[in-house]
């Protein structure tokens, strides 16, 4: 089987973040990267569903040059080949037209499965891989926890609220947002590494995908982005280790009445 | 001329999420501001009951869509409905409630129709006599204000808790029928019956005192010092989801939005950065404690005590006060 695997390059979860000068987003120098978490796992389901099924794993990326590093990580881990989607067009996308731009690039390939994390750390969305398989007219599933193929056919286990599960059936090809925890991420070894350094990473922009502008406008910009405002009043509690075990303990005992 | 605001009502064999009602409410309020009346739609096979306990509230209208391929959820079958009754009912806004059944819809609905679908807000202004939509980016440590681009209608799904479902205005509202087409063929996912796993063998929701560990921990060896810190306190390990990925401990001690929910006397969040995910799962403790080493992490947003600094001191130190102060 043929699968696509979505892999979003996303400031790391630590970062220390920086309004950009025009307020409406971060300021990206300085920014270290890695690849988005759900997106990992599903990079790991996409490797395992190869070594048991056999077919081709392609890693799919959307940005700037820098997240050709995430495409060569996914390479090393073993997957066959790269697609990059870069065009200075494809810069601040909303959730609809990154999906129609992973769309585009899914259609010239005759994927059996398109896989995505369930959202990303940064844009939060959650939509991607929805929007994806509708432009695609492929059905699709979300929060996925397992995948069993059969022919012509796929069983998922979707995550629902409150501790629920549901299997479903759905035919291929078919597009799933996997959740995080769905299996055991692997490492890069040093074999995978040196092998990926062969693999062809193609890379495709605005208008070799046939995207022209009206497709990629806008539907949702963000006006302004800012640090939350608290709702509620923390005290911070400052000194040695020692010092603020002690005053920890002393509030919660005598403010707070948990002991 | 679209107008009015569309409010999905989200429910399981009858029986109604409850957070459908914070969408109701913050359609209630919303509509007030920009003049706009609110109507509700739900969907299945038989909703008249579901649909009789929604018209108790102040809306225009309540829809109900009654089909055989809508007794059961499914991404294609609600879609399609869906984009029938906003090509009938022409509103101007579709508003949700963030559950995982609409993020499994929604974005194909909107898509389906080229519109924008803006997810996952926490509140709204209004700005100009239009909704400016405020959405969590960066797992919560931003905000951003977000508005809709392009044609009417425009969707957007509110996260679980940012508007009170029981501060829903009264009312009678009229029930209606709408009629959808849909057959066998567009409905393409088959889902089995909701089941749930074995039964968690730890009950954390009653549970006082919860000492809580995430991702600041860094390896599994490390939970060691959150372990006696619980034990030190008589309180319940527990953690975020990434150390139960990891298999760092069991499921069942997960909380959050697909773990267990708490309210503890106490919750004490070690090195738990507080994804929203994981906030809505402990944000209803009497007393919040965290301690990371980010001062910017928004587990610092619900915390009534912070402390910013490295866990591998504080922990320790805290054992070993706590333990100092039993004897």
């Amino acid at each position: 089987m043929k699968i696509i695997v979505c892999l979003k390059q996303v400031p790391k979860n630590d970062s220390i973040l920086r309004i950009s000068e025009t307020g409406d987003w971060i300021q990206d120098r300085d920014l270290t990267y890695e690849i988005n978490e759900s997106d990992a796992y599903a990079l790991e389901e996409a490797l395992q569903l190869k070594e048991k099924h056999g077919g081709e794993v392609i890693a799919l990326s959307l940005g700037p040059a820098r997240v050709q590093s995430v495409i060569k990580e996914a390479l090393a881990r073993g997957a066959d080949r790269g697609l990059h989607l870069e065009d200075p067009a494809f810069d601040k996308l909303d959730a609809f037209g990154i999906g129609a731009v992973i769309a585009a690039a899914a259609k010239t390939e005759q994927f059996d499965l398109l896989l995505t994390g369930l959202q990303s750390d940064d844009f939060g969305f959650a939509q991607t891989g929805v929007v994806a398989a509708e432009l695609l007219g492929a059905p699709h599933a979300t929060i996925v926890m397992a995948v069993e193929v059969a022919e012509g056919s796929m069983r998922v286990k979707r995550e629902l609220e409150s501790g629920y599960f549901q299997w479903v059936t759905l035919p291929s090809p078919a597009v799933l947002t996997i959740q995080s925890g769905i299996n055991t991420l692997r490492y890069a070894t040093l074999k995978g590494i040196m092998a990926a350094k062969k693999k062809e990473i193609k890379k495709l922009d605005a208008a070799a995908l046939g995207l022209d502008s009206n497709v990629l406008a806008p539907k949702q910009q963000i006006r302004r982005v800012y640090f939350p405002q608290k709702t509620k009043l923390t005290e911070m509690l400052e000194g040695s280790p020692s010092e603020v075990a002690a005053k920890l303990l002393d509030r919660l005992a005598n403010e707070a009445r948990v002991f | 001329m679209a107008s009015g605001i569309l409010v999905f009502i989200e429910h399981v064999d009858g029986k109604i999420n409850r957070a459908s009602y914070e969408a109701v409410r913050a359609a209630q309020l919303l509509g007030a501001e920009i003049g706009q009346t609110a109507s509700a739609v739900i969907f299945g096979e038989s909703v008249s009951d579901a649909a009789a306990e929604v018209a108790s509230r102040k809306l225009e209208r309540v829809y109900t869509v009654e089909n055989q391929w809508l007794k059961s959820y499914t991404a294609d079958g609600y879609a399609q409905a869906f984009r029938q009754v906003i090509e009938q009912l022409q509103p101007t806004l579709v508003l949700l409630c963030h559950t995982y059944e609409v993020r499994d819809f929604a974005p194909k609905l909107a898509a389906a129709l080229n519109r924008a679908f803006i997810g996952d807000c926490i509140g709204y202004k209004v700005e100009d006599g239009a909704p400016v939509f405020t959405r969590q980016v960066f797992q919560g440590k931003l905000s951003a204000d977000v508005v809709a681009v392009g044609d009417a209608p425009h969707f957007a799904s509110f996260q679980i808790g940012s508007f009170r479902g029981e501060e829903c205005e009264a009312g009678a509202a009229e029930v209606s029928a709408i009629s959808v087409n849909l057959d066998a063929d567009i409905i393409r996912q088959q889902p089995e019956e909701r089941f749930k796993e074995a039964k968690a063998a730890v009950d954390l929701t009653q549970a006082p005192l919860i000492v809580s560990v995430g991702r600041g921990i860094k390896e599994e060896k490390n939970i060691e010092i959150v372990r006696k810190l619980a034990e030190a306190l008589g309180a319940e390990i527990a953690a975020s989801r990434p150390i139960c990925d990891n298999e760092w401990l069991p499921m069942d001690r997960q909380i959050g939005s697909s773990g267990q929910t708490v309210s503890p006397k106490l919750y004490l969040a070690v090195g738990i950065s507080g994804a929203i995910q994981h906030l809505v799962g402990m944000k209803g403790a009497r007393t919040i404690v965290a301690i990371n080493k980010d001062p910017e992490a928004p587990i610092f947003e619900v915390a009534d005590y912070g402390i910013v600094g490295d866990l591998f001191e504080i922990v320790p130190a805290l054992t070993a006060e706590a333990e100092k102060r039993k004897r």
